[in-house]
């Protein structure tokens, strides 16, 4: 298939059709929009189901029932939205139920701004909602990895029956791009969905719920999904990195439209002569804690510096990870400010400047 | 005397073989095997999807025999309404409380209702909350006690009960809605005969359709079973007067299509 120019939220809109989600509830909000808008004229031609509700929570609960099918079913919102969307979650989270949920992430907290932001980290990857839980947390850095991480969330949900989040910022959504889509989007075969509620007929009833009064039975059930969350650290844990080499002093960790910006940050330096890498996380639950630990821990790195668009909130994880073995310092812009190439090249010479060893000419 | 080995009674299919964990004197399970026989008498038990609450019929799933999903608080229009768009070939009904579809998911059952989702709610009205132990609801009556209006409700800082079928007729898209009572043989044939419309205009294709029963709630009102038919005769009916306010039957009742 050749390459189209498209916006950013409409080619998640797309890239869900193509992974067979042609169930969608959603609710306007900026900077996202864009989503229900293309889907409202997409549904029909596919004879998907289209359905604005009454407010992010009610679309959230519209999901859980929709889900209880065993049909493909996803929203989109931003972050104010899936605020209100996190009762939601953590009922579907608890009676393991699959959905693909997309947060075009702007400032916050509050109401926050409608400029792009990444300041919904934490709630994405602790568990937003209520109790002991996780959703499988994915974050594209380009509109083509957004069209790709979207049709592999909708596998990874049926995967783990579980909530699959998809996080970009602003930016993502808003974009133009060229993307290419799979003539046919194939995937891994996957268990037939035995829990879904499809009438009792010549079957015992089927009973979808996250309510356990037996606090040995609701122990059960928290242990299943911490075993499940335990088979996705081990197989699901995504990354990328960017002119990683024995060469580099410093080792830049940031996701999504910050990641890019880091690049070209890291292309300019290497005309000064800097060698920096960059470590990029794709999924940030599970975190690629390994892998930074051992990256942060080669021999000629001297700093790790984490850059967001929030405040110091994926620097926790990154910062976890390393383990003391270096100093982790933190730079980011929030409130939907997006640092550019030339501040992240100005904070790396600053901690370069800071190791240099002080010259003492003056007490001579 | 014909001793015919014909059985005259007997438990719906649509209800399991389990002990209820209902009080003594709540109509709780009058309704529950109501719903039961008109799944029954439809022939739908086995396409049916029933929606628990959260309040005393939280586990209704143990006592239906057919697929179920359990809701959060107030939210089983909206879990009904995503199911339902999903496999409009199946029967889909909400059972809620007074506090779950009056107070806090109000917005989610006049949504539902407005948007003429197709399916059934039932809606069980004792004027109290009754499975945290007996707090004011939406519908608590002026000067009736609670927990938390142990001087009765005071209208004047708590305004006057809500009346859903009343404010849900002002709505032109629901299809059926009725307020119903069980708690005499009579009505609990009048009852029945409504919980099966209800289910009849869903299998019809028909829009929303919503069933308020007025019920008793001994515990929490602190009176005898007894003593609880009467003051819902007396005081219940009084202010939730039964009757029909929309029925596609009925033309007259209708201010707009259906």
């Amino acid at each position: 298939m050749a390459k189209i120019l498209m916006k950013g939220n409409e080619a998640i809109a797309e890239a869900a059709l193509k992974a067979g989600a042609t169930n969608y509830f959603c609710y306007p909000i900026t900077p996202q929009t864009e989503v229900a808008e293309y889907l409202s004229r997409r549904m029909p031609e596919v004879g998907g189901v289209f359905l604005q509700g009454e407010s992010e929570l009610a679309v959230a609960n519209m999901l859980f029932g929709a889900s209880s099918t065993g049909k493909r079913v996803f929203t989109t919102s931003s972050s104010p939205g899936i605020s209100l969307m996190q009762e939601a979650i953590s009922y579907m989270a608890g009676a393991q139920l699959p959905v693909v949920i997309v947060n075009i992430m702007r400032g916050g907290p509050g109401l926050g701004g409608i400029l792009p932001a990444q300041s919904d980290y934490f709630q994405a990857t602790k568990a937003g909602g209520h109790g002991d839980y996780r959703v499988l947390v994915l974050a594209p850095s380009t509109i083509q990895e957004a069209v790709d991480l979207m049709m592999l969330a909708f596998h990874l949900a049926d995967k783990y029956r579980n909530p699959v989040m998809m996080i970009g910022d602003g930016m993502i959504g808003q974009m133009m791009e060229p993307v290419e889509f799979p003539e046919k989007y194939k995937e891994p075969p996957l268990p037939p969905k035995t829990w879904a509620a499809t009438g009792a007929k010549g079957r015992k009833p089927i009973i979808i719920k996250s309510l356990y009064l037996d606090p040995n039975l609701l122990e059960d059930n928290a242990w299943t999904l911490h075993d499940k969350y335990e088979q996705m650290k081990k197989e699901e844990v995504r990354f990328e990195r960017y002119k990683v080499s024995a060469k580099n002093r410093i080792l830049l960790v940031a996701y999504g439209t910050m990641a890019r910006i880091c690049q070209t940050a890291i292309d300019e330096l290497e005309k000064k002569r800097i060698s920096v890498g960059l470590f990029r996380p794709i999924s940030l639950f599970p975190f690629p804690e390994k892998q930074i630990y051992q990256e942060a821990g080669k021999k000629n790195i001297g700093d790790v510096l984490v850059i967001e668009m929030s405040m110091a909130q994926m620097y926790e994880d990154v910062d976890r990870a390393v383990r003391g073995q270096k100093q982790v310092s933190f730079f980011g812009r929030t409130g939907g400010i997006v640092p550019s190439p030339e501040d992240v090249v100005e904070q790396i010479e600053k901690l370069i400047d800071k190791r240099k060893p002080k010259a003492k000419k003056k007490k001579a | 005397m014909d001793r015919s080995d014909k059985t005259i009674f007997a438990r719906p299919e649509a209800l399991t073989d389990t002990i209820t964990h209902y009080c003594p004197g709540c109509t709780h399970g009058i309704i529950h095997r109501l719903v039961a026989e008109a799944l029954d008498s439809l022939g739908v038990r086995e396409k049916a999807l029933g929606v628990a609450p959260v309040g005393c019929s939280v586990l209704a799933y143990n006592y239906f025999n057919c697929d179920f999903l359990e809701a959060p608080h107030g939210r089983a229009p909206a879990l009904a309404t995503g199911f339902k768009r999903l496999r409009p070939d199946m029967i889909v009904f909400t059972y809620q409380g007074d506090g779950d579809l009056a107070s806090i998911g109000m917005s989610e059952i006049i949504h539902s209702a407005n948007r003429g989702e197709k399916f059934t709610t039932i809606f069980v009205n004792n004027a109290v909350y009754g499975m945290t132990g007996g707090q004011m609801a939406p519908t608590t009556l002026a000067g009736q006690i609670t927990t938390t209006c142990p001087m009765g409700r005071n209208v004047e800082q708590t305004g006057q009960p809500i009346r859903m079928v009343e404010l849900l007729s002002s709505l032109v898209t629901p299809a059926y809605l009725e307020r119903v009572a069980v708690h005499t043989p009579r009505h609990i044939l009048q009852a029945k005969r409504a919980i099966t419309k209800a289910f009849k205009y869903q299998s019809e294709g028909r829009c929303f359709t919503l069933i308020e029963v007025l019920s008793t709630c001994p515990t929490n009102w602190g009176k005898t079973p007894e003593e609880s038919v009467k003051w819902l005769e007396e005081s219940l009916m009084s202010y939730y007067p039964l009757g029909c306010k929309k029925d596609p039957e009925k033309p007259e009742l209708n201010d707009g299509t259906v």
